[in-house]
């Protein structure tokens, strides 16, 4: 027959648009006269998830109300503890598909006592949402903002320059101290991979359903490791072997999501104005993070970096857990917490494979077998390890 | 599990505080600090007190609901005394009921897909003298099986529990009026509870022989709506509508004699009341006698109780009647008042 390849003319383009004005049709068809099994008898699908409650003042609640399902959400009457409440609702009483909206209500709420606020619709059906314990959520002020700063910062960034400071110690231990090292770091880090990726599939779903959470933060999750597979394997193509001070930088950029997570988890925390659980985060987490700077400093036991990569790596690993508490504190979207946290868990997800790299190339060199008694036992005291200091969060 | 998500329940609250008490020293040292970086700072309030902000912010319902689909105010003194006759010497009263599927608003903008006598919840104040013979086309507009069981004396085969009527069929209920008194009248079809939540039921007066003293006379029934059908009430209201008589007050005239007939209808809730502000009132219970049992603020009434209650106000001015359930209440029980010169 003819040839394959003919000239791509305007024919051509026309070829490509036919099946798109063909489904065009078809979705006109469907759009008019129903799928063929058109009921009308059948009540609309009302799904409003309350995204965040806000107490922005003495006398007010805010909650921030998205609409999950296909239908429109008219909301006709609020309650606030079992009693009918005067409120106001913006843009509109109706929520529109993947449409969100606020209802502020004027309620002189008690400081310390928990409310729970009911949605009533046009058809009856309610929505709920939780204030689990009522105080002022902070303001964006000056102040506050210093003091979820200061949070974070002795959350993440102080006990990872910590763990960085073994640093000079590590260095002595040798060869296989350095494997140990590196297989503890891969141990510890298979842990934060759990950890992150279950809190980010917990947070995905609470999120509308429309979001599709847990499948969404997997692929999340799954691209951000091949994507930062593929741009290693960029890096690499001129210089050969990536650097083992990058390889620190990616651990440190991984756990700094990580941390992004836990600054969420301890703003939200405070925002909601569960001080002591923020406090007892607080704790737990600082002991928990100590052990991340051993990770990021693992690759480089054998370099000298100067102070200022030090500097940079505690900053990586630990500063966005600032960034956390405020995101938290005065923005909190489980949509965005969900998406950083499948974004943490890929990276570490890479990191881990890069630093089970390097062991296998060690072992290759020194022909060892990679799972060497060192090398099980610097994973297992890894894993170890997070298991002791998480149980500290656990809550 | 780390908390990421927007509630942390109380429970979980306490327990985590309960660990926190157990990490010992440091935790507190740590804890003490935490909470005064973030907390309590009362200076931040400030700005909240200027910020009452909202017109009418309060307890009640946002919006009216539309009067033309069916009006409390005129519910409220509207008593249906049907078809009046004589025949062989003695009064006929003659009603054609029909039970028909409606959707009504129980607050404004709330709709409820209701089971109603006469489209209408509660259904028409039905009201005889007693001795006078009744007879009552009930026709069934909907699409299940229903009756109309009435307070009341009355032969077996006229009691509206075995003699069902199922969808398109009637059924005509012929007994005598008696005992006087303050009834109802309620759909008596399994599952009972369903029926009657649904909205079919309303007030059955029959008046003594004598007749009552001349008073401004209303009927109230006590109601709740299951609108989310999760076996308990979202808004309560007596006639129906949330708080309608709060955003209307019942105007009354000073010094005049008002009777009211009260009837809980209310499902879900075993006790309903009814309270008067800055008032007492001559409680009869059943309506069964002509002397009151009681002279009280306060009247508890149990699922299917009802009675009357007669007042004069002394005084001009808005007086609150509610249910002493405070919930109920809050949720639509509440009314006031406007007593006139």
């Amino acid at each position: 027959m003819g040839k394959t390849n003919k000239g791509r003319g305007p024919v051509w383009v026309l070829l490509g648009l036919l099946p798109l004005l063909g489904l065009g049709v078809l979705l006109a068809l469907i759009t008019l006269n129903g799928a063929g099994i058109g009921r009308e008898d059948v009540p609309p699908v009302e799904d409003l998830t309350a995204t965040r409650v806000a107490l922005p003042t003495e006398n007010e609640i805010v909650v921030h109300v998205t609409n999950g399902g296909p239908d429109p959400v008219t909301v006709e009457q609020v309650t606030v503890n079992e009693a009918l409440w005067d409120f106001e609702m913006t843009p509109g009483n109706t929520v529109p598909p993947r449409g969100s909206a606020e209802i502020t209500i004027p309620y002189t709420w008690v400081e310390g006592e928990a409310y729970g606020i009911g949605m009533i619709s046009a058809t009856g059906t309610t929505f709920e949402a939780e204030v689990p314990l009522a105080v002022l959520t902070p303001g964006l002020t000056g102040d506050a903002f210093w003091r979820y700063a200061l949070i974070g910062f002795y959350v993440g960034v102080v006990p990872v320059s910590l763990g960085l400071l073994w640093y000079p110690f590590l260095r002595r231990l040798g060869s296989s101290g350095m494997n140990f090292v590196l297989a503890l770091t891969v141990g510890l880090l298979f842990w934060l991979v759990l950890d992150t990726l279950l809190d980010a599939v917990e947070t995905a779903g609470t999120l509308p359903g429309f979001f599709s959470g847990v499948p969404m933060v997997l692929s999340v999750t799954a691209l951000t490791l091949l994507g930062l597979l593929g741009s290693g394997r960029l890096f690499r193509r001129g210089g050969g072997e990536s650097s083992r001070l990058s390889t620190s930088y990616r651990i440190a950029g991984g756990i700094g999501l990580h941390n992004l997570g836990e600054g969420l988890a301890i703003g939200a925390a405070f925002a909601l104005g569960e001080v002591a659980l923020g406090t007892f985060l607080v704790i737990g987490f600082t002991l928990h993070n100590i052990t991340e700077g051993i990770g990021i400093a693992a690759p480089i036991l054998k370099e000298r970096p100067s102070l200022s990569h030090f500097i940079g790596l505690a900053l990586l690993g630990g500063g966005p857990a600032i960034l956390g508490t405020w995101i938290a504190g005065f923005a909190y979207s489980p949509l965005a917490a969900a998406l950083f946290l499948a974004v943490g868990a890929g990276a570490i997800l890479q990191v881990i494979y890069e630093v089970s790299r390097l062991l296998l190339k060690d072992s290759e060199r020194s022909r060892k077998p990679a799972l060497s008694a060192s090398n099980l036992g610097g994973l297992t005291a890894g894993v170890a390890i997070m298991y002791a200091t998480a149980l500290l969060v656990s809550v | 599990m780390r908390r990421v998500e927007g509630a942390v329940s109380r429970r979980d609250f306490l327990r985590a505080a309960g660990v926190a008490g157990a990490v010992g020293v440091s935790g507190g040292l740590l804890g003490a600090h935490a909470g005064r970086a973030l907390g309590q700072d009362h200076s931040g309030h400030a700005m909240g007190s200027e910020m009452t902000g909202m017109s009418h912010g309060g307890n009640g319902t946002a919006g009216d609901v539309d009067l033309s689909r069916f009006d409390p105010m005129k519910f409220l003194r509207h008593f249906d005394y049907g078809q009046e006759r004589r025949e062989g010497g003695r009064t006929v009263r003659e009603w054609e009921i029909s039970a028909e599927e409606v959707d009504i608003e129980v607050a404004p903008g709330v709709m409820y897909p209701a089971w109603a006598y006469n489209g209408q919840v509660p259904g028409p104040t039905l009201r005889a003298t007693e001795g006078d013979r009744l007879r009552v086309v009930f026709k069934n507009r909907g699409a299940h099986p229903h009756t109309i069981h009435f307070h009341g004396f009355h032969p077996a085969n006229m009691d509206g529990v075995f003699e069902m009527v199922g969808p398109g069929q009637e059924f005509v209920y012929e007994f005598d009026a008696e005992p006087f008194g303050c009834h109802l009248y309620h759909c008596h079809t399994m599952p009972l509870k369903k029926h009657i939540e649904k909205g079919l039921y309303g007030a059955f007066i029959i008046d003594p022989k004598e007749g009552r003293p001349e008073a401004d006379e209303m009927v109230m029934v006590l109601n709740g709506f299951d609108t989310n059908f999760d076996g308990a009430n979202e808004v309560y209201a007596v006639n129906t509508v949330a708080f309608h008589h709060q955003k209307h007050p019942v105007k009354i005239k000073k010094d005049e004699l008002v009777r009211i007939y009260v009837v809980n209808a209310l499902e879900f809730d075993f006790i309903n009341s009814f309270h008067t502000h800055a008032n007492f009132f001559d409680y009869y219970p059943t309506g069964t006698k002509l002397e009151p049992s009681e002279f009280t603020d306060t009247k508890m009434l149990a699922q299917g109780e009802r009675g009357i209650m007669e007042l004069r106000y002394g005084f001009p001015g808005r007086f609150m009647f509610h249910a002493h359930v405070s919930e109920f209440a809050e949720l639509g029980w509440m009314g006031l008042f406007e007593v006139e010169e």
